[in-house]
């Protein structure tokens, strides 16, 4: 409607801003130096599975510990040590993040299959002006390409322009920029979701209670996100708050020109992070230089420096001790909190002898979680959402587009730790995405009616 | 059940993890490349012929099961050089998880993959008004169909471990007696909607595989009476 978009003029605009700011930051960033080579990268596998499970280690800390890293001398050898261990731990981390891209995605999907609203046409984003309901196809075909051209572009403006704004130090217009932007999709976004969320399921709600809960949701957001909280608040809410854009998207984004744009991203994804001039690769260099951490509302860590939601699930058996670790964390987050996950190893380990021993000690390298940005987020979430909604083989293609998306983000954090250094998250996993949404939309879907029609099994 | 069994063993361990989602993308593809010789070989095809249909289904639905045995194998490979690789990385030169349950998890893999495929779109359509069988069809629809499922991805399961038993000792035969036993579920599904042919030989079958899964991994009669008196 004409309303609507006249309505959102004014915020589409940050939206955009936002948008192109979270898929500005798809990079994600490794929280391993840039110094260390990776020697044993050329190990005969090319394969994930060479990290080993988190049940190994205790004994690898045990281990680690012993090392320390003040002594020069036994610079070589730490840094094998270094190599082997940040191998070591990829399987945990590549669990850290399917988790959150997993939790993402299935908030967009049950969103999509109950909430009418999201699938319904009604109106488009002005940065995608041509229409796609042409009659003919070469005519949409062209409009969807324009379309792409049309919002590539702008996302390639905003990045440029942020990138030039933390060069030059505006840290202030950044974070202001960003805190409009949350602010806008923190409560004006969950505004619209809950709203047609209660639609749908027939709830009543006044305004008064909607107004608390929203103002208290997008409260605790801001804080989370912007200054400090909990580790696994934050997660929640950067998760929440790419499913909300990814529902954005999947709403006003028209069929063929959604498709072509996720192809064009990974495409320049790959070109932004890993050319030379790239803005990307200049982002990140230029945040590893200064060795400050990029905004913390434009990235998922996985994991923080110190703090309290280090208790990881695999050591459940820590129980009681758990507590007594956690109290003496507490005191040193906010010494630590400024240090992400960029530090070097000395910096792991120097507190290490300072620390509470306790009889199991708590691995100082699970702090050196793998970062990633909320643009990956989004296009993953957008790329399954839209399989949902679209694709008439129903669960089939998203199941397939969902295990299609995490094999990639497998793969990518195993070139990760072959690099050592940001790569882009998209390219791989949306090139399986697509390859596989196609491919099952046309040709399994058939196949496994026909079967099913039959009861016969494969 | 077969949930359960995942969330007992599986969800602890994220190399595991990572092993069930790549077997279950093998699967997939393996799925993927099927469907696409079926759907040539229909459009091929003349559409009125009506036992030509059920002839090319039948067609693919073999090639689909050597599909999938081939890419198991394929995948046998894959998982062999990075216990190589995991052996090599490790501190006391032993592998954090034994090539026994890289295929455990694999057949996980293939089977919660295949049962999904299988199911989902029924239980998406369970939730929604009808009534089962009106138009003649069997009553037990889904019934059955639930069943066939769990048997599937048991069979996938013990399949797995009985194929990679089979890889590591170079016994041949253990190989071909899996393939056989798929081909042998499959077609006994074609006797589907007549119930007994089909579920009464699959369960058999799983018994059987279940039984030589077992004794593979090193289990006897005597472990399983100390496991059920909780010796």
């Amino acid at each position: 409607m004409i309303t609507f978009m006249n309505n959102s003029d004014s915020e589409e605009e940050p939206c955009n801003e936002r948008t192109s700011l979270m898929s500005a930051e798809s990079p994600p960033v490794p929280s391993y130096q840039d110094g260390l080579q990776a020697s044993e990268a050329g190990e005969a596998q090319a394969h994930r599975k060479r990290r080993t499970g988190s049940s190994r280690s205790p004994n690898n800390i045990a281990d680690g510990d012993t090392s320390d890293s003040g002594v020069p001398a036994r610079e070589s050898a730490l840094e094998n040590e270094e190599e082997e261990l940040t191998l070591k731990y990829g399987a945990k981390h590549v669990i850290m993040l399917f988790v959150p891209v997993t939790l993402c995605m299935i908030v967009v999907v049950a969103t999509i299959k109950s909430v009418r609203f999201y699938t319904e046409k009604n109106g488009q984003l002005i940065y995608t002006p041509f229409s796609e309901d042409t009659p003919s196809v070469g005519q949409r075909l062209l409009n969807s390409v324009l379309n792409t051209i049309i919002m590539i572009s702008v996302i390639v403006v905003m990045t440029v322009f942020l990138v030039l704004l933390y060069k030059y130090r505006c840290y202030k217009f950044i974070h202001g920029w960003l805190i409009l932007s949350s602010l806008m999709l923190l409560f004006l976004f969950t505004y619209i979701y809950l709203g047609e969320v209660l639609k749908t399921y027939n709830v009543a709600m006044d305004y008064p209670t909607l107004f608390l809960v929203i103002w208290n949701f997008g409260a605790v957001g801001m804080i989370c996100i912007h200054w400090k909280g909990p580790l696994q608040l934050q997660q929640a809410y950067l998760i929440m708050i790419s499913a909300l854009m990814a529902l954005v998207f999947i709403k006003y984004l028209p069929e063929w020109s959604a498709w072509v744009i996720l192809g064009a991203i990974s495409i320049y994804d790959l070109m932004a992070v890993l050319c030379p001039k790239g803005p990307l690769r200049m982002l990140v260099e230029t945040a590893q230089e200064r060795n400050e951490p990029i905004f913390p509302a434009l990235i998922y860590s996985s994991a923080m420096m110190w703090t309290v939601g280090m208790a990881k699930p695999d050591t459940a058996a820590r129980g009681a001790s758990q507590q007594t670790w956690d109290a003496a964390e507490d005191g040193r987050e906010n010494h630590r909190s400024p240090l992400h996950a960029d530090s070097e190893m000395s910096n792991t380990r120097s507190p290490g002898p300072t620390r509470p021993i306790t009889s199991f000690e708590e691995p100082e390298e699970e702090e050196r979680g793998v970062k990633l940005g909320l643009g990956d987020f989004i296009f993953y979430s957008v790329l399954v959402g839209k399989a949902a909604a679209t694709a008439s083989g129903d669960w089939n293609t998203t199941l397939a587009c969902f295990v299609a998306i995490l094999i990639g983000l497998c793969l990518t954090l195993l070139l990760l730790a072959v690099f050592k250094k940001a790569l882009p998250a998209l390219p791989i996993s949306i090139t399986f995405g697509l390859v596989f949404y196609f491919s099952t939309d046309n040709l399994v879907r058939p196949f496994m009616d026909t079967l099913a029609f039959h009861q016969l099994y494969i | 059940p077969a949930l359960g069994l995942f969330l007992f063993t599986i969800a602890r361990d994220p190399l595991r993890i990572i092993i069930l989602i790549a077997g279950a993308f093998f699967w997939l593809v393996s799925l993927l490349l099927s469907s696409l010789i079926w759907f040539i070989a229909v459009k091929a095809s003349n559409p009125q012929d009506e036992p030509l249909q059920k002839g090319l289904l039948i067609f693919g639905i073999i090639f689909s099961v050597l599909l999938q045995e081939a890419f198991r194998f394929l995948y046998y490979k894959l998982l062999r050089k990075a216990i190589e690789g995991l052996v090599s990385l490790s501190e006391d030169s032993c592998s954090p998880i034994s090539i026994q349950q890289m295929a455990y998890v694999a057949g996980m893999g293939f089977g919660l993959t295949s049962g999904a495929f299988s199911m989902i779109n029924l239980l998406a359509d369970a939730l929604g008004p009808g009534t089962v069988g009106i138009h003649g069809d069997s009553q037990l629809y889904f019934l059955t169909s639930a069943f066939m499922t769990m048997v599937m991805i048991f069979l996938h399961t013990f399949w797995g471990i009985l194929f990679f038993h089979g890889c590591e000792h170079q016994c041949w035969w253990e190989i071909t007696a899996v393939i056989i036993m798929h081909l042998a579920v499959s077609g006994s599904t074609f006797c589907n909607p007549l119930y007994m042919g089909s579920l009464v030989p699959s369960y058999l079958l799983m018994a059987t595989a279940a039984t030589w899964a077992y004794l593979l991994s090193g289990g006897s009669a005597q472990n399983l009476r100390r496991f059920l008196l909780c010796k």
